[in-house]
C-alpha cells in the first residue's frame, strides 16, 4: 500500500531525503481551518446584490446548466469545424491559423501581422504572414486574463483583468518574449467580469469597459461602464454607465458613434432579457444595468422604484443569453455593397438556456440616422444538436477587406473572404 | 521547509521521467492524493471520479503557472499536451472517495445543507456534487481542501479557470465556507 510518504520514498534512490520526506508529506501548505461557525440562519434570504437571486431552484432542465469552459489545449489544424460552418452564397470561409488556445480578441498591426489575446490560458499570440506563409508565435505568456488587444502606430495594447499595458515596436520583435510597460492600472481587480475587450477610438482613445463584478449586483463607481483614457494612461473619464459586461464595441464610420455589445444578466429566464446592441449618443449616458433590462424589463430584484425610460434603450436586441462579444464595422471593399457600414457581431453562444442561442455572426444593418434596419445571419454552423462545435469571440477586418473570426472553442482564427479570391490554405 | 518540498518535488519528477511504463509515472500522483482514489495527504484533494475535463484543466494550469502550487507546478512541468489527456483520463476511473464512516455533527450538516440550496451549488455540481465536464466533483472532497479552495476563489487568490466561482462566493459568508466543506466532505 502506498502513501504519500512511502512512495515517494520509494521513487527515491538515496536515503538523504527520508528524514524530510514524512514531513514534507505532512507540511505542504498550512491548513486553512474552518472558520469557527457562528451559525448563519439556516437558509438565510439570499444578501441584496447576490448573484444567485434569481437562480431556479427545483428545476430539473435548469439542474443541467453551467457555464461552458473551453478546452486549454487548441484544436489540431485538421479538426477544425470549417467544412460544417455555413456562409452566404459567394462566400468562403477557411482557415486562418490555429494552435492558438482560447484564441479571443483580435488586432492587425501595421505591416499585417495579427495580434491575438486569450482569456483563460494567459498567452498573447501574433499571427504573421510573410509570402503567404503564415507562423503563430506567442509573444507573451502568464498575463492575468489578456483578453483585450489594440494597435496603434507600432504599438500593441495589452488590457489584462485590472491593467493596461503597451508593447512598443511589436512588430519589429515577435520571437518574444514582448516587453510589457504598464500605462493604466486604476481598475478594480475583480475576477467576474474582469476581463476586458479595448479598442482605440477615432479620437484616438483608448477604450476600456469596466464589467459589473457578479451576474446581476449593485456595484461601486468604478463598475458597469465604460471609461476611455489617453494613450499614455492620463485623462481617465467615463463615458457609459449601467454597462453589465461588454466585450465589443467599434465606431460608426459615418457619425463616430460607439456601438457596443452588452450581455444581459442570468438565471432571470430561458427568453428574457436579451443580449442588447447599444449606441452611445452623448457622454455619460446610463444604459440600464442592472435597474433595467434590454431597454423594457425593470429588474425583478433592482427594479424597485426605477423606470426604463430613465435609461437608454438599446438599438437592437441580440437574443436571450446568446452572449454577443466582438462586434465592427465592416468598412472594405471586397464583400458587396450591402455589406458596406453595416456591424458585424459574434455571438459566442449562451449556457444559462435549455435549447441553446447564438454560436454564429449576425449582419446588422442600420439606416441612415443609425437605427437598426435589418438583423440577419451571417455565419452559422457553430451549434450542433444543442452542443458547440466552436464558438466565435471576435470579428475583425483586415485591410484587404476579408474578415477574421476568433474561435475560442478550438483556439482558431478563419478568414472569410468574398469571391474567387478566395486564398487556399493548403497547411 | 519549502525548499525540502521543492527538493522533494524535484527528486520525484527525475525518476518519473525516467520511467517508462505508466503505472510508474503515475505512482508519484497517487503517493500524495491517494491510491484508490481518496488522499489521506492534508490539504491534497481527492482525485477519484474528477472529471476528466475539470483535471485536464487544472493539470494544464499548473503546467503553466496559471495555478501556483509549487509542487504541483513541478510535477506538470514536464507533461505533454497528451500527458494532460492521458492522466486526466485515467484519474476519472479511480473510484470515487467515499464519506467519512461517521455521519457528522447533525446541526452542523443541517447548516452546511441550508448553505449549498441557499447558493444552489448544485445546480452547476449537480444535485449528488458530483460534478460534469469542466465543473469538479466535490461530493466527499476533504474538507480541510475544500474549506481553503472556497477561501481562496472568494478572496480571488485562486482565479480558477473562468470567473463563475468568484462570482459565486461573493454572497458567500465565511462562516458558511467551513459549513460548506463539513457538509460536501460528508454528504451521503
Amino acid at each position: 500500500m502506498l502513501n504519500c510518504s512511502s512512495a515517494s520514498r520509494s521513487l527515491l534512490l538515496t536515503g538523504a531525503f527520508f528524514g524530510a520526506l514524512t514531513i514534507g508529506a505532512a507540511a505542504q501548505q498550512p491548513a486553512a481551518s474552518p472558520p469557527a461557525a457562528s451559525p448563519p440562519a439556516a437558509a438565510a434570504p439570499l444578501p441584496p446584490g447576490s448573484p444567485l437571486i434569481g437562480r431556479p431552484d427545483n428545476s430539473e432542465a435548469a439542474a443541467k446548466l453551467a457555464p461552458i469552459a473551453p478546452p486549454p489545449i487548441p484544436a489540431a489544424a485538421d479538426k477544425l469545424p470549417t467544412a460544417k460552418l455555413k456562409v452566404p452564397p459567394g462566400f468562403n470561409i477557411e482557415v486562418y491559423a490555429s494552435g492558438l488556445a482560447n484564441a479571443r480578441s483580435l488586432a492587425e498591426g501595421d505591416k499585417g501581422t495579427i495580434f491575438v489575446g486569450s482569456r483563460l490560458v494567459g498567452n498573447v499570440y501574433a499571427i504573421s504572414n510573410k509570402d503567404g506563409k503564415r507562423t503563430v508565435k506567442t509573444i507573451a505568456s502568464g498575463l492575468h486574463r489578456p483578453n483585450g488587444v489594440a494597435f496603434k502606430n507600432g504599438t500593441l495594447y495589452i488590457a489584462e483583468l485590472s491593467k493596461i499595458s503597451k508593447v512598443e515596436k511589436a512588430e519589429d520583435n515577435l520571437e518574444g518574449p514582448a516587453k510589457l510597460a504598464t500605462i493604466y492600472d486604476n481598475l478594480p481587480k475583480d475576477e467576474a467580469h474582469g476581463w476586458k475587450f479595448i479598442a482605440i477610438g477615432p479620437d484616438n482613445k483608448l477604450y476600456i469597459p469596466v464589467g459589473q463584478p457578479g451576474n446581476n449586483v449593485l456595484h461601486s463607481d468604478a463598475h458597469g461602464q465604460i471609461r476611455r483614457i489617453n494613450l499614455d494612461g492620463s485623462g481617465g473619464e467615463v463615458i457609459a454607465r449601467g454597462v453589465r459586461n461588454t466585450v465589443g464595441f467599434d465606431w460608426n464610420p459615418e457619425n463616430k458613434q460607439l456601438y457596443f455589445t452588452d450581455n444581459g444578466r442570468d438565471w432571470m429566464s430561458e427568453d428574457v432579457p436579451e443580449d442588447e446592441l447599444n449606441r452611445i449618443t452623448k457622454v455619460g449616458e446610463h444604459f440600464g444595468a442592472p435597474y433595467c433590462l434590454q431597454g423594457n424589463i425593470v429588474d425583478p430584484e433592482f427594479g424597485w422604484g426605477k423606470s426604463c425610460s430613465d435609461y437608454t434603450a438599446p438599438v437592437t436586441l441580440l437574443g436571450p443569453h446568446s452572449a454577443a462579444l466582438g462586434m465592427r464595422f465592416y468598412t472594405g471593399k471586397m464583400f458587396p455593397a450591402a455589406y458596406r457600414n453595416a456591424i458585424i457581431v459574434a455571438r459566442h453562444g449562451s449556457w444559462n438556456r435549455s435549447k441553446k442561442v447564438g454560436g454564429d455572426v449576425l449582419l446588422v444593418k442600420l439606416n441612415k440616422d443609425g437605427t437598426v434596419k435589418s438583423t440577419e445571419p451571417f455565419i452559422t454552423g457553430f451549434l450542433e444538436d444543442n452542443k458547440y462545435i466552436g464558438r466565435p469571440v471576435d470579428v475583425m477586418q483586415m485591410k484587404d477587406g476579408s474578415l477574421l473570426v476568433s474561435d475560442d472553442y478550438n483556439g482558431a482564427v478563419y478568414r472569410v473572404t468574398y469571391g474567387k479570391q478566395k486564398v487556399a490554405d493548403k497547411k | 521547509m519549502r525548499k525540502i518540498i521543492t527538493a522533494l518535488a524535484f527528486a520525484l519528477i527525475a525518476s518519473a521521467t525516467h520511467a517508462q511504463s505508466f503505472e510508474e509515472r503515475v505512482a508519484p500522483c497517487l503517493a500524495c492524493h491517494g491510491e484508490k482514489g481518496q488522499s489521506e495527504t492534508e490539504n491534497t484533494p481527492s482525485l477519484g471520479a474528477q472529471q476528466a475535463p475539470y483535471t485536464l484543466i487544472q493539470l494544464y494550469m499548473f503546467r503553466e503557472k496559471l495555478r501556483a502550487n509549487e509542487i504541483m507546478n513541478e510535477m506538470a512541468k514536464p507533461l505533454s499536451d497528451d500527458d494532460l489527456r492521458t492522466f486526466s483520463d485515467f484519474i476519472a476511473k479511480l473510484p470515487k472517495p467515499a464519506p467519512p464512516a461517521e455521519a457528522g455533527d447533525a446541526a452542523r450538516m443541517q447548516r452546511g445543507q441550508a448553505a449549498a440550496q441557499q447558493h444552489r451549488c448544485n445546480t452547476c455540481h449537480n444535485p449528488d456534487y458530483s460534478g460534469k465536464e469542466n465543473v469538479p466533483r466535490i461530493a466527499n472532497q476533504r474538507e480541510d481542501y475544500l474549506a481553503r479552495t472556497l477561501t481562496e476563489y472568494k478572496g480571488n487568490v485562486r482565479p480558477g479557470y473562468d470567473a463563475s466561482m468568484a462570482d459565486v462566493m461573493a454572497a458567500v459568508t465565511p462562516e458558511q465556507i467551513g459549513d460548506l466543506a463539513y457538509y460536501l466532505a460528508r454528504v451521503r
